[in-house]
């Protein structure tokens, strides 16, 4: 993929493979995303899009015989350094799974403030601050600041995937890996997830898995066609969708499987 | 092809009745329990049953204030030593005892909580008592905490598995470290459920007789020096109902019932804690 030359890369797998034991589920992928720029990542179910997702966080390796091999660059830097702590690494990449996951004894504000107190080191003010910020920028704020201190379940489907969000918006991230984001969601949940995507651009290095073709079409500039676990395809959106370059691509964007 | 109707709707019919039958004896014998409890014990209730201590055999009157502090000691340092160990186990487990040693863990727990309770007490008799020369309270409860432990561990371990594992992973992908994941977020949303599972482990100890009998003994008189021996109202009833006298065979129903109340007491507080945390969370 060839993003333009004025774009900054914050993001690049290189030679990425992803395997459980010996199995390879993800196969020398090499991508580069642009920052302030939406990559949305397609594909059928099982083709490695998630995984590939849990590799650029480092979650893929918590998993039941997870490992890597190749590399991934934040800003030039290798996150799978031997001095990387990955911890510290996730707090600079935030992420968003496909359902909804608040912490069930939290309440709204403290779910917000969750990634911020785990790093310390912030008066309460400044935590405040902070919630109130990530919660306007998840588009939640209205809707929830007369009941900060109630229970995050009190939420509906689409305000907890708002929630969850403003969550991982809250420590200020450089990139935001979104899963599957609006699978749980009905269509309205779905429409400002997808608004939230273009506000979000500005900031932050948006990857975003879905399964659904009509919104990777719709929320990214560059979208990344997996299939078996190669990426077959990336490029442009409007082009990849329009004309794209491999028979595969083809095949699955005109619904012929998948 | 209604001959068969007619038969499948019998035979329903018998093993719904059966079941019902089988169900209404099991609890039967609880309500037929509790209720001689009431009739042989609630009669000899009163306020010097509750504040004044035995009195020497023979004699009327005297009460179970005693054992019922007894109890209480000595169930709470059992309490104290069993649920941090059988707590911390339990989250171990869970979160951390997918490998080889966990595995030994679970299988010792699961061997422990098998072990008849009396020979926990010769254990502790064997490695308490005689070194320390005398009987103890200390040394019953050491033993009930060892009965307590393999319970709490396996229950607590349940409740952190019922934590879905999508709560860990948001954590660990906002920067949580595993161990703050474990605590912060995992038990926190597992402690009504481990709390629960606490006061079952404690409703449980607290009737045991057989491993106290080597170790606190018991105690006519008022004692709260956990090293010295100390009467508990499991050892009163055991006690009393063994003894030759009336009055005492009235106390030990009397105790008894006491003790039936606070177990059932710290049954209902568990259920109700469980119940109402996860209605909350539904």
């Amino acid at each position: 993929m060839a993003p333009p030359a004025d774009a900054r890369l914050q993001l690049e797998a290189v030679r990425l493979t992803a395997l459980y034991g010996r199995r390879a589920v993800v196969k020398d992928v090499s991508i580069l995303f642009p920052a302030h720029s939406v990559t949305a990542v397609i594909g059928p179910s099982g083709c490695g899009k998630s995984t590939f997702l849990r590799c650029l966080n480092r979650m893929h390796e918590l998993s039941e015989g997870g490992w890597v091999t190749g590399t991934v660059l934040l800003d030039g830097a290798d996150v799978y350094d031997a001095g990387v702590d990955p911890v510290q690494l996730r707090r600079r990449i935030g992420m968003v799974f496909q359902r909804p996951t608040p912490f069930p004894t939290m309440t709204i504000y403290d779910n917000v403030a969750a990634g911020l107190r785990v790093n310390g080191g912030r008066s309460r003010g400044e935590v405040d601050a902070a919630v109130e910020q990530a919660l306007r920028r998840a588009a939640l704020w209205d809707e929830v600041k007369d009941r900060l201190k109630k229970s995050a379940l009190d939420l509906s489907g689409g305000q907890q995937q708002r929630l969850c969000i403003a969550r991982a918006l809250a420590p200020e991230p450089e990139v935001l890996l979104l899963d599957e984001p609006t699978a749980s969601l009905d269509p309205a949940g779905t429409q400002r997830i997808e608004e939230l995507c273009h506000e979000l651009k500005r900031r932050y290095t948006i990857v975003i898995v879905t399964h659904n073709l009509q919104q990777a079409g719709r929320v990214s500039d560059y979208t990344a066609f997996f299939y078996l676990g190669d990426l077959v395809e990336v490029g442009r959106t409007e082009e990849l969708f329009t004309k794209p370059a491999q028979e595969q691509t083809e095949a699955y964007i005109t619904g012929r499987f998948g | 092809m209604s001959a068969r109707r007619l038969r499948r709707r019998l035979v329903s019919g018998l093993m719904t009745t059966l079941v019902g039958v089988l169900s209404f004896v099991a609890v039967l014998a609880l309500a037929v329990i509790l209720g001689y409890l009431v009739v042989k014990g609630a009669s000899s209730l009163d306020w010097n049953f509750f504040v004044k201590n035995p009195v020497p055999a023979g004699q009327a009157g005297g009460g179970v204030a005693n054992a019922i502090v007894g109890t209480v000691i000595i169930v709470g340092v059992a309490a104290l030593i069993g649920l941090p160990i059988g707590i911390g186990t339990g989250l171990y487990l869970a979160e951390y005892g997918s490998g080889r040693f966990g595995w030994i863990v679970r299988f010792v727990a699961d061997v422990l909580n098998g072990t008849p309770s009396i020979v926990v007490g010769i254990f502790a008799w064997t490695w308490l008592v005689r070194p320390m020369g005398h009987f103890s309270a200390l040394a019953g409860s050491v033993a009930l905490a060892v009965l307590m432990v393999p319970m709490i561990a396996r229950t607590t371990e349940e409740m952190v598995r019922l934590v879905p594992h999508s709560l860990r992973e948001a954590a660990l992908a906002l920067g949580y470290p595993r161990w703050r994941t474990s605590l912060r977020i995992v038990a926190r949303t597992a402690l009504a459920g481990i709390l629960t599972s606490c006061l079952v482990g404690i409703a449980r100890i607290a009737g045991e007789t057989a491993p106290l009998l080597f170790t606190a003994l018991g105690n006519l008189n008022f004692s709260s020096s956990i090293l010295q021996p100390m009467q508990t109202l499991s050892l009163q009833v055991f006690t009393y109902g063994t003894g030759p006298f009336d009055e005492w065979h009235r106390l030990a129903w009397a105790a008894a019932l006491v003790l039936m109340g606070l177990v059932l007491l710290l049954s209902l507080t568990a259920r109700w804690a469980l119940r109402s945390r996860h209605g909350a969370a539904r």
